[in-house]
């Protein structure tokens, strides 16, 4: 059941995916982005990271292809053609990735793994939370702060470059 | 970890996710476009994280708090480039990157 | 006596200079010429004064002049070696302060009439003073090496002012064919400097100008005479070569080419510099290393100083009979007169009357440059009331220009020779110092004396006799600002012959008397009036004597009319020769070869980044395509080929 379940939602990134980076019209592709990051949310209550996976849907689904919408929709039109690569580039940029792809894959093929077979034990928040907050050893109480900074920052930041030079005007 | 799919097939959707997205960064040639495929390839990379953690390391937690990570610093990423863009096209009106080349030689 | 304040005679034009050269465009017509005529009125007093105090109060000691030294270190090579700068007073350049001061000052006058309105007028100004500077120091020279800068500074201010006229095409080639051939002469000049140098040790003109010394092989100046070059000595090609600078700033023979050209210039200018100062340096800087010239081996290089100027002076004659353009036939004449005076410098000998040849040159300095300012001067008159250069178009002014037609005329009788006006006793003296040495000179002396007499008065009766053109505007007399140096000069013209000269300059200082030399003085005059009379007959009226006899002699007339064809010997030798068959094939190496293998170097990097700059697109993108297939092809490197 697993199995099938996870080779429908492989199918569904790797489909969506690539028809995300290959659309011309950018509302489309935002939308095929949202299914793909979807599926990778599927992925993890598939491996059961429930966790991982709600902030996956909330923040990635529900907050920044919301945010690509908008900006979409700000700058474009909505059936706007975008302008693509020639396609002798298209051409050998692709092949450059399929080599690459087929090199990393071959690595990884060729690597033995060391799977521990035997845990199967779910994983809960709150050891997730305690971990964060904890500032023992292994704790990532600083990086959680971190990042805490770094995204009050991102959002001055943004507000600041997105309102222009008339903020800075009046000064 | 999902019973009947090993761990070589999952690092394989991850890798073929990440190539896609390097297709779309370089061939794209509008910003949001581009941005797009970056959050593809951060997303492949936050999957690896989480599916060798489960996989080899299934006691510990510490791929999961690096995709937490990723995640609240794509969110962050995000929200400054999409102002930059914003912030671009009022003063090029164009998100093109070709119109952003006057920094070029 | 302390002479120190005589620094400023030259300073004040330098300052003089400064203030109109750098304000040139903003100082108005009257102005400039206040300040010109003022600054080197100054230095005229202080001249005059120095000339007084030294001659007269200070100067004489025991019977012989002394020479004041008032100098400072200015560069320091070995212990003996230095370049000093400051000045030198004995009689000499206190002679030379004199002449140029009196000629400048008039010339000064003049050119505020003769140039009023021109657009140039302060730059003129602001030149002139530039050359009385440079011209002062000349004279002042402690040392070799400050004569050698004074004197490249007399040719630029005569390069500057033969082009004054810069818009016209001949007067920048006169301007440059002037300064390249001074050049030239003074490479020579710069090389015999050095060659003292390095031979005596010093540049100074007292420790080199030591009798004593010179006569003593073992003296520190003399110790490597012994040395060769070519079969002279050292210290002999040395002095020949700075007579060649000499040479070439005095035009003589075969460096003469570039004076006649610089007629172009203004004519005060051909007044100042081209007649009675500058082109008279070479015969001061003879002068002035005479003890040299005359001690070392036996006075060799005198002997061609004597024979150039001989040469010279012949040879330029023969040419002035010829000429149309009345500048030139007066440039020819300066020639003439200036191998005069190195002739009887290079036949003269040292102490008490021995000297008279040195005497005679500078005293013939004196009196040429007060008659030849005036000729030029009132040609400059003629040329003003005419508009035009040329002989024929002139005739029967005496009527429109009096003063400049009796001035003209004392000017004229100066030069030829005729008692009792200044050029008849220092040609005389000339003469007599000839005779005594070098009879084949003498006669050669003699018969230019006569050429003289003849195309002075050639000249004289072409322009102020014969029959009266038709003119555009009724010629009229010159500004009093005009005649009234014309009348100073033929007032001075007149009696200069009268200074008991060789009281005051001789080589050994000390002085002597001299005595009209009857003999001489009427084989001269007489050959000076038979010139006038054939003037008289051929050209007081209008007649066909002058164009039968140049008819006759076709093939000569041609050859001096054509001035022996010197120019284009000249133009050949460096327009074939020296460009075509040496310039070129180094000019071909220098732009193929040296300069190909830099520029290739540089343009082929210049080529290879146009090339790939391509590659630095600025689009991040590219970029990160190369990131990544560099990224792919390294990790492929290293999976497949490292193990």
């Amino acid at each position: 059941m697993e199995q099938i379940i996870f080779y429908i939602l492989a199918f569904i990134m790797v489909f969506f995916a690539i028809a995300s980076v290959s659309s011309r019209k950018i509302l489309r592709a935002v939308v095929y982005l949202l299914f793909v990051l979807i599926g990778i949310a599927g992925f993890y209550f598939l491996i059961d990271y429930n966790y991982l996976a709600a902030i996956q849907l909330t923040v990635y689904a529900g907050g920044i292809i919301v945010l690509f919408i908008f900006s979409v929709l700000l700058i474009h039109h909505i059936d706007a053609e975008i302008e693509v690569a020639t396609l002798a580039r298209r051409i050998l940029v692709g092949l450059a990735s399929l080599i690459g792809a087929g090199l990393t894959l071959s690595v990884i093929w060729a690597h033995p793994f060391v799977v521990a077979e035997n845990s199967t034990k779910p994983t809960e928040v709150r050891e997730i939370g305690l971990g964060m907050l904890s500032y023992g050893e292994g704790g990532y109480i600083l990086p959680f702060e971190v990042i805490s900074i770094l995204l009050l920052a991102a959002m001055i930041g943004a507000i600041i470059v997105a309102k222009g030079t008339r903020l800075t005007l009046k000064d | 970890m999902i019973p009947g799919v090993s761990i070589y097939e999952i690092l394989t959707v991850t890798t073929l996710l990440f190539f896609i997205g390097i297709y779309g960064f370089v061939t794209r040639k509008n910003l949001i476009s581009i941005l797009l495929s970056v959050e593809l390839m951060l997303n492949a990379v936050a999957v690896n994280f989480v599916v060798i953690n489960k996989y080899l390391y299934p006691d510990m937690l510490q791929g999961v708090y690096f995709s937490v990570f990723i995640i609240a610093v794509a969110a962050a990423e995000t929200a400054l480039a999409i102002s930059i863009i914003i912030n671009l096209y009022r003063l090029a009106t164009s998100v093109e990157v070709k119109a952003t080349e006057t920094m070029k030689y | 006596m302390d002479f120190t304040y005589t620094i400023l005679i030259p300073l004040i034009p330098l300052a003089v200079f400064l203030i109109l050269g750098i304000n040139a465009l903003k100082i108005k017509e009257n102005v400039a010429g206040i300040v010109g005529v003022g600054g080197l009125l100054a230095s005229t007093i202080l001249s005059f004064y120095t000339a007084f105090q030294y001659f007269f109060k200070v100067g004489k000691v025991d019977g012989v002049y002394q020479t004041f030294v008032e100098k400072t270190v200015w560069m320091n090579f070995t212990d003996t070696l230095a370049i000093d700068m400051g000045v030198l007073i004995d009689p000499i350049s206190v002679m030379m302060l004199v002449v140029v001061s009196t000629i400048s000052l008039m010339v000064h006058l003049y050119s505020r009439g003769y140039m009023h309105g021109d657009q140039g007028f302060t730059r003129f100004f602001a030149y002139l003073s530039l050359f009385s500077f440079s011209m002062y120091g000349l004279v002042l020279a402690t040392n070799l090496f400050q004569i050698y800068i004074f004197w490249e500074l007399v040719g630029v201010s005569s390069f500057l002012l033969i082009g004054y006229y810069y818009t016209k095409p001949s007067a920048v080639a006169a301007s440059k064919k002037a300064f390249i051939v001074t050049r030239f002469a003074d490479f020579g000049f710069l090389m015999g400097v050095l060659m003292i140098g390095y031979y005596t040790g010093t540049f100074d003109f007292m420790a080199l100008n030591n009798p004593a010394a010179l006569q003593d092989l073992s003296s520190p100046i003399m110790q490597y005479s012994g040395i060769t070059f070519m079969g002279f000595s050292v210290i002999t090609t040395a002095l020949v070569l700075i007579f060649a600078g000499g040479a070439g700033k005095s035009a003589m023979f075969p460096l003469h080419i570039w004076l006649p050209d610089a007629m172009e210039g203004p004519t005060p200018v051909s007044a100042l510099i081209h007649a009675a100062t500058m082109v008279v340096a070479g015969v001061y800087l003879v002068a002035r290393l005479f003890p040299m010239f005359y001690f070392v081996e036996d006075g060799i290089a005198l002997q061609v100083v004597a024979y150039v100027g001989g040469f010279s002076s012949l040879f330029a004659a023969l040419i002035a009979l010829t000429q149309h353009d009345i500048k030139r036939i007066l440039a020819f004449s300066t020639m003439s007169q200036i191998g005069y005076m190195m002739m009887a410098l290079g036949i003269s000998g040292y102490g008490g009357v021995e000297g008279l040849g040195f005497t005679a040159s500078m005293f013939h300095l004196f009196t040429h440059a007060m008659f030849k300012a005036l000729l030029f001067l009132g040609a400059g008159s003629v040329i003003h009331a005419v508009h035009s250069n040329v002989l024929q178009e002139m005739g029967g002014l005496r009527k429109y220009l009096p003063i400049t037609h009796i001035t003209f005329l004392i000017a004229a009788l100066a030069i030829a020779g005729v008692p009792p006006f200044a050029g008849f006793f220092s040609k005389d003296e000339i003469l007599a110092a000839a005779y005594e040495s070098n009879r084949l000179l003498f006669w050669v002396e003699w018969t230019v004396a006569g050429l003289t007499a003849f195309y002075m008065f050639r000249l004289y009766f072409g322009i102020f006799w014969g029959k009266e053109r038709v003119y555009k505007h009724t010629p009229h007399e010159s500004p009093l600002s005009m005649t009234l140096p014309l009348m100073f000069l033929a007032i001075v013209s007149a009696v200069a012959g009268f200074v008991p000269f060789s009281q005051f300059v001789s080589p050994d200082l000390a002085g002597y008397t001299t005595h009209i030399h009857m003999n001489i003085a009427a084989m001269s005059v007489g050959v000076g009036v038979l010139g006038i009379a054939i003037a008289w007959i051929m050209y007081k009226k209008e007649t066909d004597i002058a164009d039968k006899i140049s008819s006759a002699f076709g093939f000569l007339y041609k050859w001096t009319y054509n001035k022996f064809y010197f120019d284009e010997i000249y133009l050949f030798v460096t327009r074939e020769i020296i460009f075509k068959r040496i310039a070129q094939p180094f000019a071909w190496f220098d732009k193929k070869i040296v300069d190909g293998t830099m520029n290739l170097i540089g343009n082929s990097t210049v080529d290879i980044s146009k090339k790939i700059k391509g590659a630095q697109s600025g689009k991040v993108q590219d970029y990160a395509f190369a990131f990544v297939s560099g990224v792919v092809i390294m990790v492929m490197v290293f999976i497949y080929f490292m193990n």
